[in-house]
């Protein structure tokens, strides 16, 4: 348990937000609370004062952009699953399905998601396999980093102080590609993670050549990471044998499993080998060489 | 009969909906102070001293050690060997050493964080199968086994294994407690079972009379046996701070608390070895069952007396050997919890036929009719079953169900996505074990109220199973007056009898049998024409001077003879019965295991409140498919690891299969019309059928629970080593 915050601030205004963490420091960004409240309870994290972002309505948006879709902060979860406009990114609301459940999704944003940086995110493994790209805002002005250079470590981003997650921005995606999201968790509702993943693939029609593949993974090591040993398959026509190898080597050099409360190494490496080499068989249309 | 067998709306049901039940954290307490608990945070040690922080001034809070214990230092249950604080020796992490009530929450977690006590570490057991020291041992012999071996057919052998389990009832446990009033009489109220197992700890620690200890049960978010005996620490510890500080205290436990210190299932450890005729008959079982009782006796013996006496599964079998033993280890002490020792020997017995099937390649359920006990069969403890046996009558139902009799058992299956099903059979002991009822004596009144209402006292507690929607159906209808015109008064040391704890599937056959007999009674007493309402003659009766008050006893039918010292005789009045379906797919990828259907068949004797008793069926089968996959309780260094909900993994309402429940009524002679129990039954069959039907999914041995995708994968890998990684 904590003391009580000194003070909360709830900027109207995406302006007032940015002078608020520019001039009040040290203070704690709350959007959704799902995830800060829960630390805060733990005595985990100490605050001294919070800037809660719920009433800044220009981070509450879904909008075309370049080609692709940027996310503002604080949509949450329920709408990733909802938006419409989302439709041609399916594993978004994949991911939302499966996430928490009602409550939680209600009030659980992109921006918190991103914010905490946890290994177990489920949103995660999908932003980096659709090669989002972050914006971070401050009064100074903005930068856009890729999900690979945003995510650093165990719960540890680039953001700097001064900055707010203002939005995601997610390219356009080819008609070819095909998207999978699995999420293994301890029970079907209200799980955390055992082992994420979301793969996009794509291969050339005549030639059926594998153009293209980006899969992430989640709880299998200290942070999201790619599972960068699938790229050996672009430029080439893989059969089932060939989509075990890969999906070993991925399991054996991609990823740094730990033993935890929720599950064990072992575990993790295994189904992470299994469910991917699934989820490449799929997306490819490899046919499976018996059951 | 108007309300038995037909719904009734329960008198809880309504304020529960509409979130204006009042639970113990809801009492609204005038200058109350929060009370908390100094831990230890080793397995084993010995208190030296407890140290205070010189920078918090301790005049702001009340604390008390041991030594200002009024009465006994005991938690007072069944062996006097739990100290209520720590004098000396620790035997588990957590175990409370001091206590402090302050007036608001900050400066109670500054008191708990300024007394440090001082542990000299000494080695602990963690290991029950290493334990040197046993709480309870029992055996039970029929014929002779040993005679057996060279005859048979085949001799099949297994070990098993099932794990602990959190009860994780809504409301965390906690009390609150008044100082002595100016008759000396202190009043506790809390989140409770029951109320007279609080009264006698309260005796004992404050060294009070019964008629200056008062314990009255609120309104209670859940049990399931997790409230029968931890609550007797907390209400002592709550007096305790209420004596010294002269006021009020509460203390309540959030959930982290709640889990790290209160009891959970036993783990246990059974191994068979069953003689078999060619034919499926069972010749001999040979039972040895151990289990981790913790650091402490607490409820161990008696939960170790019906794990043992439920070992044999219901089969009928000449020769028969049990031997039990619960241990102790530097575990917080494991306690009861629905099913009370069952559901662990009915995993093994269940397993270890499936294992027989097998070997003789015989279908799981064939090998079970074949065996089933039947009217006129005798138990391992030579108990003649008579009356109301249902083992066939259940089996049948969900065979006619499902069809699973003609399903092929233990084929190779293929593909990602496997099918299997289990089938189990199971019984479960109706009311305390052996002369545990007549020594209890429960006792129950009736009254008649001036407006003609009659109200009944019983200590049984709503815990959510619904106890007051069946005992006003079951009062109503020996009344022959309306629902409405039944008044329960509140489990309440003070105002009710001891009708015992609301344990042990008892609450409806004994409680309900002493509220029926009392209606009865009252019924004759006030007499009159029947065509007149109720009501006005009883209202009539009081008004010209009639004792409208019935006080009875219980007494145990005729013929029921328990033998203790030698585990011989009538082990329970009657038997429940139940058998079990489990449909499952599981992902040879995950290992994750689905329910696909889930259909059990349940005799109760009598369905008092059919809605109800499908209630009760439904959630205990959940809790027991959960136990039987989901639910990881381990410790290391003997605290929980499974510290919150959001790693103490339980079934949620998406995680629940659809669910077919077939009520079975073979109506038992001395129950109340024809009850039998419900409460804990419907925990023992899912874990086995569960683990079985997974075993057909994948074929690999599923020896021990919970089956998790953990170890179903690190047995998939022995049996296909060129999978590993
Ligand atoms: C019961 C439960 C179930 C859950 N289930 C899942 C699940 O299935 N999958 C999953 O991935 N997660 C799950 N979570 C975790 C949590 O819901 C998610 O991480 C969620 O996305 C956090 O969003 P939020 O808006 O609630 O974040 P908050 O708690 O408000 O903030 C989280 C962190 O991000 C920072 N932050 C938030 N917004 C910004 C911003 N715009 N700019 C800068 N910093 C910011 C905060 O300072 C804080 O450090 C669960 C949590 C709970 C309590």
């Amino acid at each position: 348990m904590n003391a009580a915050p000194t003070a909360v601030y709830s900027p109207r205004s995406l302006a007032t937000a940015l002078a608020v963490l520019a001039d009040r420091a040290p203070v704690t960004v709350l959007a959704g609370g799902t995830d800060l409240m829960v630390e805060l309870r733990t005595g985990r994290t100490q605050v001294a004062s919070v800037l809660d972002l719920w009433g800044v309505e220009e981070l509450r948006f879904v909008r075309a952009e370049a080609g692709g879709v940027r996310i503002g902060a604080l949509t949450t979860i329920t709408e990733l699953r909802r938006q419409p406009s989302l439709g041609a990114w399916p594993l978004l609301a994949a991911c939302a399905a499966d996430f928490a459940a009602e409550q939680i999704r209600n009030r659980a944003t992109v921006g918190g998601s991103l914010g905490t940086a946890s290994p177990a995110a489920d949103l995660g493994p999908v932003l980096w396999a659709l090669d989002a790209v972050v914006r971070l805002r401050s009064r100074d002005g903005v930068r856009d980093l890729p999900i690979p250079a945003f995510l650093l470590g165990y719960r540890r981003t680039a953001r700097r102080a001064d900055e707010l997650i203002e939005s995601v921005w997610l390219p356009g995606r080819l008609p070819t590609e095909r998207g999978a999201f699995v999420k293994v968790g301890t029970r079907d509702a209200q799980s955390i993670a055992k082992v994420v993943v979301a793969l996009v693939a794509s291969r050339d029609a005549g030639s059926g050549q594998v153009t293209a593949v980006r899969a992430a993974a989640g709880s299998v090591a200290e942070r999201t990471v790619e599972l960068a040993s699938l790229q050996e398959l672009v430029g080439r026509r893989p059969d089932a044998a060939a989509l075990l190898a890969v999906s070993r080597v991925a399991a054996s050099r991609d990823c740094a499993p730990i033993d935890d409360v929720r599950s064990s190494a072992v575990y993790r490496r295994h189904a992470l080998q299994r469910v991917v080499c699934d989820m490449l068989t799929s997306t490819l249309e490899v046919p499976l060489e018996d059951g | 009969m108007a309300f038995v067998g037909a719904f009734t709306r329960r008198p809880d049901a309504d304020a529960k909906v509409r979130g204006a039940a009042r639970y113990v954290a809801d009492l609204d307490v005038p200058d109350a102070w929060l009370g908390g608990t100094v831990r230890a945070d080793v397995a084993r040690g010995r208190l030296v001293r407890i140290d205070r922080d010189p920078g918090f001034d301790f005049t702001r809070v009340v604390v008390v050690t041991a030594a200002d214990i009024p009465g006994r230092n005991v938690v007072a249950l069944i062996t006097d060997d739990q100290p209520l604080l720590a004098q000396d020796a620790i035997e588990h992490h957590g175990e409370p050493i001091a206590l402090v009530a302050a007036p608001d929450r900050a400066t109670l977690l500054a008191a708990l964080a300024a007394l440090r006590p001082v542990i000299a570490a000494r080695t602990p057991c963690f290991d029950m199968e290493a334990s040197a020291v046993v709480w309870k041992r029992i055996a039970i012999d029929r014929g002779d086994v040993d005679a057996v071996w060279a005859k048979a057919h085949r001799v099949v052998e297994g070990t098993f294994h099932t794990g602990s389990q959190e009860q994780m009832y809504i409301e965390p446990q906690g009390c609150v407690a008044w100082p002595p009033d100016r008759h000396g009489v202190v009043v506790v109220r809390g989140s409770l079972q029951c109320p007279y197992y609080v009264q006698k700890a309260l005796m004992a620690a404050l060294d009070l009379p019964a008629e200056r200890a008062r314990v009255v049960a609120c309104t209670v978010g859940g049990g399931f046996g997790g409230k029968e005996d931890y609550p007797s620490v907390i209400a002592c510890h709550a007096a305790l701070l209420a004596r010294a500080a002269g006021r009020p205290v509460k203390l309540l436990f959030d959930r982290h608390e709640d889990l790290a210190v209160t009891p959970k299932r036993h783990p246990c450890r059974v191994w068979h070895r069953t003689a078999v005729a060619a034919d499926g008959t069972l010749l001999a079982m040979d039972i040895d069952v151990r289990m981790d009782g913790g650091a402490y006796t607490t409820l161990s013996p008696v939960v170790l007396s019906r794990g043992v006496l439920h070992a044999t599964g219901p089969y009928r079998c000449a020769n028969v050997r049990v031997r039990g033993a619960v241990v102790a280890t530097n575990h917080v002490p494991y306690g009861a919890f629905r099913g009370f020792g069952a559901p662990q020997t009915c995993f093994a017995v269940e397993r270890q036929m499936d294992r027989i099937a097998t070997e003789l390649g015989m279908h799981p359920v064939a090998l079970r009719r074949h065996n089933a006990l039947a009217p006129g069969d005798r138990t391992a403890t030579g108990q003649l079953l008579d009356d109301s046996v249902a083992a066939h009558a259940v089996l049948d139902a969900v065979v006619a169900e499902t069809g699973c009799a003609r399903m092929p058992w233990r084929t190779q299956k293929r593909g990602r996505r496997r099918r299997g099903f289990g089938v189990s059979l199971f019984w479960h002991g109706a009311g305390f074990t052996g002369s545990g009822e007549t020594k209890l004596k429960s006792r129950v009144a009736a009254a008649v109220l001036a407006d003609g209402r009659v109200e009944v006292a019983a200590a049984a507690t709503e815990i959510g199973q619904g106890t007051e929607a069946m005992l006003r159906a079951i009062a109503a209808d020996s009344l022959g007056c309306g629902a409405a015109d039944v008044a329960l008064t509140e489990p309440d040391t003070g105002r009710a009898p001891d009708s015992g704890p609301t344990v042990a599937s008892r609450t409806c056959m004994i409680v309900g049998g002493l509220v029926a007999q009392a209606c009865r009674q009252l019924r004759d007493r006030v007499g009159g024409d029947e065509a007149r309402p109720f009501r006005d003659r009883a209202a009539a009766f009081v008004r010209d001077g009639g004792d409208g008050r019935v006080e009875v006893e219980y007494h145990a039918p005729p013929g029921i003879v328990w033998d203790e010292a030698n585990y011989r005789g009538d082990a329970y009045p009657v038997y429940g019965y139940g058998a079990d379906v489990v449909e499952v797919e599981v992902d040879v990828a995950t290992f994750a295991v689905k329910v696909l259907r889930f259909c059990t068949a349940i005799d109760v004797g009598r369905a008092i409140q059919p809605g109800l008793v499908r209630g009760q069926i439904e959630g205990g089968s959940l809790q027991a498919l959960g136990f039987g996959h989901l639910e990881v309780v381990t410790t290391q260094a003997g605290r929980l690891r499974q510290d919150r909900m959001a790693t103490c993994i339980i079934p949620t309402a998406v995680d629940a299969p659809p669910m077919r429940v077939l009520l079975v009524e073979r109506p038992f002679q001395h129950g109340p019309f024809g009850a039998k129990g419900v409460g804990e039954m419907p925990a023992d069959g899912g874990a086995p059928a569960l683990a079985a039907a997974i075993e057909d999914a994948i074929g690999i041995a599923v020896d021990a629970v919970p089956a998790t995708p953990e170890r179903l994968l690190a047995a998939w890998l022995q049996t296909h080593p060129e999978e590993a990684l």
